[in-house]
C-alpha cells in the first residue's frame, strides 16, 4: 500500500495519517508533599522507566534528581501557608527515547535552578550540602527548566533514558 | 536500608545495603551518634549499598568531619553507580575510598 501512495503521490489514506503517529504517553500523579511518600513517588518513576525499557543507570540519574526535587518541595514549598501542607503533581512523558517528568506544586514561588552552585572542590571542613541537590539534578539531568505559571511552581527534567 | 555493625578495639565496620536517602539516612546517622567515643577508625562498607541521595552524602561528610578530629573515616566496595555520584559531587575528593 506505501508503494501505491508513493507511485500516484496522492495518499488516499490521508485522514488516518494521525493515527499512524503513536500519541505521546503523560501518565500524572498525584502526592501529598510529604518526604514520606518519597519511596511512592520514587516507585512510580522507576516502575514507567522500567516498562519504557530505561537503562539502569539512567533510573538511578532519573530517580536520584527526583528525589531531590521532591523533597525540596515536601520539606519547602507550603511551609507557612495554611496549615503546611499541600500537593505535588507529577507527570511523565515519553517521547522517542527522551523522558520528561514535570513537577508541579501551588507552593511560594521558589526557582530552585537560581541558586548558586556549590563548591564542590572546598575541603572537608568548609563543604556545605546546602544547593548540593539541585547541583546534582543539573548534572544527571540532559535538561532541566523552572517557571512560575498561574501559581505553580513547574520544574521540568528531561532525560534520554535509553 | 540495612546496617550491619561490628566493633573490634577502636575500629568499627559499618555495612550499609539499601538505599541511602532522605528516609533512611537519619538511621545512618543515629548509628554513628551512638559510636563509642574510643574509636579512631570509621569503615563504611557499600558493597550492598543501592542508591544515596544528597542527604546520604550529608551524613558521609558529618561523619568524615567527626572522624578526622580523632582517626579516620573509610569507605569501602563502593560500587560503580554510587562512585559516580561521588565523582559529581566532588566526594571523591574529600573521602577515603578504598
Amino acid at each position: 500500500m506505501i508503494d501505491q501512495e508513493n507511485k500516484n503521490g496522492i495518499d488516499p489514506f490521508d485522514c488516518k495519517k494521525d493515527d499512524a503517529v503513536p500519541p505521546v504517553e503523560a501518565i500524572e500523579r498525584q502526592f501529598d508533599a510529604d518526604d514520606r511518600q518519597l519511596h511512592d513517588v520514587l516507585g512510580f518513576l522507576e516502575e514507567e522507566l522500567e516498562k519504557h525499557g530505561a537503562g539502569m543507570k539512567q533510573i538511578m540519574a532519573i530517580t536520584l534528581s527526583m528525589e531531590e526535587a521532591f523533597v525540596n518541595v515536601a520539606h519547602y514549598a507550603y511551609e507557612g501557608i495554611g496549615d503546611g501542607t499541600g500537593k505535588v503533581w507529577i507527570s511523565m512523558e515519553f517521547e522517542d527515547d527522551t523522558v520528561i517528568i514535570v513537577m508541579k506544586d501551588q507552593g511560594m514561588e521558589f526557582d530552585p535552578l537560581a541558586k548558586e552552585d556549590p563548591d564542590i572542590t572546598a575541603e572537608a571542613e568548609y563543604r556545605k550540602v546546602g544547593g548540593l541537590g539541585i547541583y546534582m539534578i543539573k548534572q544527571s539531568m540532559d535538561s532541566v527548566m523552572y517557571q512560575r505559571k498561574d501559581g505553580y511552581n513547574i520544574l521540568t527534567m528531561k532525560k534520554v533514558y535509553r | 536500608m540495612e546496617i550491619n555493625k561490628v566493633i573490634k578495639d577502636g575500629c568499627c565496620k559499618l555495612d550499609l545495603s539499601g538505599r541511602l536517602d532522605t528516609i533512611t539516612s537519619p538511621q545512618l546517622e543515629e548509628e554513628l551518634k551512638e559510636l563509642p567515643e574510643n574509636i579512631n577508625e570509621l569503615i563504611l562498607d557499600l558493597k550492598e549499598l543501592e542508591y544515596v541521595s544528597s542527604a546520604g552524602l550529608r551524613v558521609f561528610l558529618n561523619a568524615q568531619k567527626s572522624m578526622s578530629a580523632k582517626g579516620k573515616m573509610v569507605l569501602r566496595n563502593v560500587n560503580e553507580e554510587i562512585m559516580e555520584v561521588l565523582d559529581m559531587t566532588g566526594f571523591t575528593q574529600i573521602l577515603t575510598i578504598e
